[in-house]
C-alpha cells in the first residue's frame, strides 16, 4: 500500500474515532468491557513493539551481553521507572547504547 | 475570545513538554525512512503523537500498509473515550464545530479541557477553550516537526537514532505499569511478539497486542468480582 494512502486512512480513522461519540452523543455508549479493554491498549501495543527491538537481533533471540540494545533498554526501563520522565529516559538510553557499543 | 486565550494559557506547559517530541518525531521519521513531505504531512493529517511514532517504527520495519492502518486503529481506540467524555459538553454545537474540535482532540488538548468543563460547566463560548488548547498544540506540533525534520537531515546514521523510537515507547509504557493486570498485559504481549515475530506481514504485532489486551481485561475482571463486596466500615 502506498504510504500516502496509509497516511490518509490513518488520518481518517483517527478523526473518525475522535468524532464518533461527539457526533453520536446520546445514541451510543461504550460497553463496560470495551472501556476496560481500552485501558490495556497502551501497555500491550507498546510492549509488542519494544520486546522484539530489544531481544531479537537479525530475527533471532539474543540474551547475551553483546546485545547492546537489550542492555541499554534495561537501563532505560530503570530510568523510566524512577524518573517518570520521557526525555530523561530517552537520553539515558541513547547514552547507554552509545557507551555499550563503544566498549563491547 | 476570553475562553480562547484561557485555553491557550492552560496549554502552555503542555506545549513546552510536547515541543521536544515534535523535534524527535521529525528527526526519527526521516531515519525510519519516511520522506520529508510524508513526515510533515503525517503531523498535519494524522496529528497524533504516539500513532505517528508507531507508524514511523512500522515503516522502518517495512510492515505492509494494512498492518500499519490496523495498528493505528487499535492504538487510537482511546480517543473514543475522550470523544465520549466531551460529547455531552459539545452536544449543542453545530456539526462543523464538532468536526473541527474532533480533529484537534488529542490527549494534551483533552486533559485541560475536561478539567475546565468540569469546573465551569457549559457556558456559551466554552468550546473556544478547547479550540484554543487544540489549535495552539496543533501549531506547536507542525513547527516542532518541521524543525525536527530539518535537524534530522543533519544527524549521521552512526548515532543509532533509530533506537530512540523503542526508548520513547519504553518511556511511555513504564509509567502505565501500575497494577498487576497492566504488567501482565505488557509481558504477555511482549512474549507473544517474540514468538510470533516471524509471522508474515508483521501480523505478530497485532496478535501480540490482542493477547495482551485480553490478558489484562480478563485479570482485571477477576479482580473486580473479588472486590465488589464493599468494605464493612463503609456500610
Amino acid at each position: 500500500m502506498n504510504i500516502w494512502l496509509v497516511m490518509l486512512l490513518g488520518g481518517l480513522i483517527t478523526f473518525g474515532m475522535r468524532f464518533s461519540l461527539i457526533y453520536l452523543f446520546g445514541r451510543f455508549q461504550i460497553p463496560e468491557t470495551m472501556r476496560k479493554a481500552l485501558h490495556y491498549v497502551p501497555p500491550a501495543v507498546l510492549s509488542a513493539i519494544i520486546f522484539p527491538e530489544l531481544f531479537l537481533r537479525e530475527g533471532t533471540l539474543n540474551l547475551s551481553f553483546d546485545n547492546a540494545r537489550l542492555l541499554a533498554g534495561l537501563v532505560a526501563i530503570l530510568v523510566a521507572w524512577f524518573s517518570k520522565n520521557t526525555l530523561v529516559t530517552i537520553i539515558a538510553g541513547m547514552v547507554a547504547l552509545f557507551l555499550l557499543q563503544f566498549f563491547l | 475570545m476570553k475562553n480562547f486565550w484561557a485555553g491557550i494559557r492552560a496549554e502552555i506547559p503542555l506545549l513546552i513538554g510536547v515541543f521536544p517530541f515534535g523535534l524527535i518525531y521529525g528527526a526519527l521519521a526521516l531515519s525510519a525512512g519516511l520522506s520529508t513531505s510524508t513526515a510533515q504531512m503525517m503531523s498535519s493529517i494524522v496529528f497524533a503523537g504516539s500513532e505517528q511514532f508507531i507508524t514511523a517504527q512500522l515503516v522502518y520495519e517495512s510492515a505492509p500498509g494494512f498492518v500499519i492502518v490496523l495498528t493505528i486503529a487499535v492504538v487510537n481506540l482511546r480517543h473514543m473515550l475522550y470523544s465520549a467524555s466531551l460529547a455531552p459538553y459539545l452536544a449543542a454545537l453545530p456539526t462543523r464545530w464538532k468536526g473541527l474540535l474532533s480533529y484537534l482532540l488529542t490527549d494534551e488538548a483533552y486533559a485541560p479541557t475536561i478539567i475546565h468543563y468540569e469546573k465551569e460547566g457549559i457556558t456559551s463560548y466554552a468550546h473556544w477553550y478547547l479550540f484554543g488548547a487544540g489549535f495552539s498544540l496543533w501549531f506547536n506540533w507542525q513547527i516542532s516537526t518541521a524543525l525536527g525534520i530539518f535537524l534530522g537531515t543533519a544527524i549521521p546514521e552512526s548515532w543509532s537514532l533509530d533506537f530512540a523510537l523503542p526508548l520513547t515507547f519504553i518511556a511511555m509504557v513504564v509509567p502505565v505499569l501500575k497494577d498487576r493486570p497492566a504488567i501482565a498485559a505488557a509481558l504477555a504481549a511482549g512474549v507473544v511478539a517474540l514468538i510470533a515475530f516471524s509471522l508474515p506481514y508483521k501480523l505478530g504485532l497485532i496478535l501480540a497486542a490482542l493477547v495482551g489486551i485480553t490478558v489484562g481485561t480478563v485479570l482485571e475482571g477477576r479482580k473486580s468480582t473479588r472486590e465488589t463486596l464493599p468494605p464493612k466500615d463503609v456500610l
